[in-house]
């Protein structure tokens, strides 16, 4: 199973804003749970989040343990001319992530 | 019929006074509603910036059972072009433990502007959604959540 689910509609129009939606499976883990011993599990969530339009950053969002385990963003982008989005985002851990899917312009 | 006639003006009078009073009771409701929160990280990053109250809308539910996972959607109105554009949405919380729950930016000029996502909320508070527009203009929505099992504890 992959980390991220990612969805943009099939066919876009030039300049008109399509619906991004996008869902990684990450536990946001707050650092404030304990584990079965008592001993406190360290925060780690993910907390940069980035999407590009062949190469140009479009929309980021910096993210904290106040946003949902298994992190679920919708928000709008616009394409020029068909190209790939590619997502990437970092944890507390240091764990990279990074996906791509190809925007058609019709 | 006569005193039907009389007892109107009555009825008219105890409808307008009733009318005038719940004017006055809401008064009071609607400008606390409109008040930003005080968030010491919000006012550091507002440093004496005065956002207003038009154009952005947080939507959350007014009861969340579960402080865990609560749907969340930002909407800033349009029409943008020619610009000014939204450049970023700041999203902050009274009474998390992280009172900066998210910063969202936007590098495009866009004319539809939205975000949904699913937050923590620890505990009652408010909520607050703040836009930032690429001509330096801010918004803000306030939205009060009365949260029934607190996000941040664990869940066993």
């Amino acid at each position: 199973m992959p980390d991220a689910r990612i969805s943009i509609p099939p066919k876009v129009n030039r300049n008109e804003p399509f619906e991004v939606r996008v869902q990684i499976r990450h536990p946001m883990e707050t650092g404030y749970r304990t584990d079965d011993v008592g001993k406190s599990i360290p925060r780690n969530v993910i907390r940069a989040f980035t999407c590009r339009l062949d190469g140009d950053v479009v929309f980021s969002a910096q993210l904290s343990s106040g946003i949902a385990a298994n992190p679920y963003l919708r928000y709008f982008a616009i394409a020029q001319s068909s190209g790939e989005m590619t997502f990437e985002w970092v944890d507390d851990a240091g764990v990279r992530g990074s996906e791509r899917v190809a925007v058609t312009v019709a | 019929m006569a005193s039907n006639a009389a007892m109107k003006p009555v009825r008219r009078r105890l409808l307008q006074a009733t009318g005038a009073m719940l004017l006055i009771a809401s008064r009071p409701l609607r400008a606390a509603d409109v008040a930003l929160p005080s968030i010491p990280s919000m006012a550091a990053w507002l440093a004496g910036r005065t956002p207003r109250f038009e154009r952005i809308k947080l939507d959350l539910p007014s009861i969340a059972d579960n402080g865990f996972a609560v749907p969340m959607k930002i909407t800033v109105t349009g029409p943008f072009a020619p610009g000014p554009y939204v450049k970023s949405i700041r999203l902050f919380s009274e009474t998390n433990p992280v009172p900066d729950m998210a910063a969202f930016e936007f590098l495009q000029p866009l004319e539809r502007v939205e975000i949904d996502s699913r937050v923590r909320l620890a505990g009652t508070q408010q909520v607050v959604a703040i836009a930032e527009m690429t001509d330096g203009k801010l918004y803000a929505s306030v939205h009060e959540v009365i949260v029934t099992l607190a996000g941040c504890m664990d869940g066993t």
